[in-house]
């Protein structure tokens, strides 16, 4: 994957079939192709565009967020505390809608607080300089803390109706795509467009390659990173916005555990934890195909709980077999 | 530590109590946590009688072996999300291996769990040091194996307390001197630990790769054995808690435990561990884990509901790392001593 950044720097590399076949996101395009072929012989419920819809509304909020938080893992940073952003937003619109605001204050309000909730990330993290880690682990337990001592073990149910067609209704309904699919295959396109085509997209690789010489070129790091925090908070705030309304409830656990498989999703995407390296086509493929397996699984009865472990091997065995196989082939060489 | 003692020698005399104490933070921390039971104890005089003392340390020693084993991981500049998963599960076979045959000596138990966790964490290891996959993303992806793994094993059956037999479950919470085994069991550990990392080669190692990986291969430190004896601790020492925990509890299935791992990371950085690697004292840890484990059994005494709980350990870590950066940023890397003056004068 290094060599390929390299390669793009470099002026036009001549084309080879091994450098495309060898790409993380082949790769993972030809593991999705696999999960389709898997998944129609399971079930045969799998390709039904109905059915297919609905799978994609129990994976796009947490893709949306994936989205952000691909981006900061790109710059060497991460965000355990987005699902507890969610738990906060929703909070926030659950009290608002007590209160009898409207779907649009409603909105407003979730996307405001899931901003606020990520400054106050970024703040501690490029102002202050703290290990981002640390701080989110932190913010985790404070944001989903405080929605516990407002909620205790109550729910909030009293949404309007309109609020609750944004997480549930169509955006189009031939072929039906739901709204929090539609949102997520447009972002996808901006993020991409906005990494692989604008300087700010160069200048994340230059700050996840090596930060302090992006710092001394001229890139202003902190704002960055600062900017990168708030992007995330507001990219939760609208996966609240889209969940609260499709469950149509706040309950302090909502959304729990979902830090762990958006950064799964980004990680397989072929992100690097390292930084510098990774691509937003990557990440979609890869949110298709954790999607598509926790579908296609569950189409078959399995227990959500099994799900996870074969994502578990899914994420490890994806990472490991490239690495060791490299090994197998670096050795075979050297031998000759 | 030796850093740390370096820095002692050098400009001691002019630093303000402020700083001393920023220097000690296991100090700072012991008086802080010391304070809190003190404020605690006018409010409700109960608190701080001898048994509810006793009581917090009981309660408290799972999480004080728990945070040993994660500051060894995270020393090396790593860190194990997979522990408390490693607990359940190696929890849910010692409980299912004394439901199928009850009438086994307890070390027997015990040692299943310890076998457990550590080949789990051998697994863990071999990924990190062997593969050479980022410690983040392995522990992540075996955290969710692992708790699924309790679910395939068991069936989605839980193992309760009447099913586990009476050997089982009576050794952790045997008394002595007024504390249960469980409690002496985690002192034992953190005396070995602390010998350990501070008396053995292997265990400075630690403390070496933390510091400076690269430092260290060049003198010779064999990087992926230390990696992998890190992982390998952290395991084994899950495994040990999880026959624990279920004993102590009375009951097996695959949620419990459920987040505890953060818990344990939160106690980490309370204690002055540095997410950075390299830095981190046996002392400072266990102190970390007893102000967590202090709040949480505060907060029924104090009446205040235990939805309380989760904000104020967020804002703590919050209150810790920002103390941390403090003093990690104030360590000088001045040595020489005309640099040292030239310093001064510039102030």
């Amino acid at each position: 994957m290094s060599e390929r950044t390299r390669a793009e720097i470099a002026d036009e590399p001549s084309w080879r079939a091994s450098d495309f076949l060898l790409r993380w996101e082949t790769i993972l395009f030809g593991l999705l192709i696999l999960v389709v072929i898997g998944d129609t012989f399971l079930s045969p419920y799998f390709l039904d565009i109905d059915n297919l819809s609905d799978a994609t509304a129990n994976f796009s909020e947490k893709a949306i967020i994936a989205l952000g938080m691909a981006l900061l893992i790109l710059v060497r940073e991460i965000d355990l505390s987005v699902a507890a952003i969610i738990a906060l937003c929703s909070l926030a619109m659950g009290l608002a809608a007590q209160a009898g605001a409207g779907t649009v204050p409603l909105v407003l309000i979730g996307l405001v607080v899931g901003a606020i909730c990520g400054a106050f990330n970024g703040f501690l993290v490029a102002r202050i300089g703290l290990p981002s880690i640390v701080v989110t682990i932190g913010t985790m337990s404070l944001f989903r803390g405080i929605a516990q001592v407002v909620l205790g073990d109550q729910a909030i149910s009293e949404y309007p109706e309109g609020f609750e067609t944004l997480g549930q209704d169509y955006f189009i309904k031939h072929p039906p795509l739901h709204y929090s699919f539609s949102l997520f295959l447009i972002f996808a396109v901006l993020f991409a467009l906005v990494l692989h085509r604008t300087a700010l997209g160069r200048k994340l690789y230059a700050m996840g390659a090596n930060p302090v010489a992006a710092r001394f070129s001229g890139i202003p790091v902190e704002r960055i990173k600062f900017g990168l925090f708030v992007l995330t908070g507001l990219l939760s705030g609208i996966a609240a916005v889209l969940l609260t309304g499709r469950v149509g409830s706040t309950r302090p656990n909502i959304a729990l555990g979902w830090e762990l498989e958006v950064v799964t999703m980004v990680i397989l995407g072929g992100v690097s934890i390292a930084g510098g390296s990774g691509t937003i086509p990557g990440v979609v493929i890869a949110v298709f195909v954790l999607g598509l397996v926790t579908f296609g699984l569950s189409l078959i009865n399995v227990p959500g709980i099994v799900i996870s472990v074969i994502l578990g091997f899914l994420l490890i065995g994806a990472i490991t077999l490239p690495i060791v196989g490299r090994r197998i082939v670096a050795s075979l060489q050297s031998q000759r | 530590m030796d850093r740390r003692s370096d820095r002692l020698g050098g400009d001691r005399r002019g630093e303000t109590r402020v700083n001393f104490l920023l220097r000690h933070r296991e100090l700072a921390l012991a008086m802080i946590i010391a304070a809190m039971i003190g404020a605690i104890g006018i409010y409700a005089p109960a608190f701080v009688s001898r048994a509810n003392i006793a009581t917090v340390l009981d309660d408290t020693s799972i999480l004080f072996m728990l945070v040993l084993a994660q500051m060894i991981v995270i020393l090396t500049r790593g860190i194990d999300l997979s522990v408390a998963a490693n607990l359940a599960l190696s929890g849910m076979i010692s409980a299912s291996l004394a439901q199928h045959s009850p009438d086994l000596p307890v070390i027997a138990y015990i040692a299943t769990g310890v076998a457990v966790g550590l080949a789990l964490g051998l697994f863990n290891g071999a990924l990190v040091a062997g593969v050479g996959i980022p410690p983040i993303v392995v522990t992540l992806g075996t955290l969710a194996i692992f708790r699924g793994l309790i679910v395939v094993y068991g069936g989605g059956n839980q193992v309760n307390a009447p099913q586990m037999g009476e050997t089982f479950q009576s050794f952790p919470k045997m008394t002595w001197l007024g504390l249960e085994t469980v409690f002496w069991i985690a002192a034992a550990l953190a005396l070995a630990i602390a010998l350990f990392l501070n008396f053995t080669r292997t265990g400075r190692n630690f403390y070496a790769l933390g510091g400076n990986p690269l430092a260290a291969r060049y003198c010779g430190i064999n990087i992926s054995k230390q990696f992998l004896l890190a992982y390998v601790i952290s395991g084994a020492v899950s495994g040990l808690c999880g026959y624990l925990w279920v004993a102590r509890y009375g009951v097996a299935y695959s949620e419990i435990a459920s987040g505890y791992e953060l818990t344990v990371i939160a106690a980490c950085v309370i204690g002055g561990v540095s997410i950075a690697g390299g830095v981190g004292t046996v002392a400072g840890a266990l102190l970390g884990a007893l102000f967590l484990g202090v709040i949480v059994n505060a907060l029924p005494v104090m009446q205040v509901t235990p939805f309380w709980q989760m904000a104020i350990s967020g804002a703590v870590i919050l209150a810790a790392v920002i103390v941390n950066a403090r003093v990690e940023r104030r360590s000088g890397r001045l040595i020489l001593p005309e640099a040292r003056r030239s310093a001064g004068a510039a102030k």
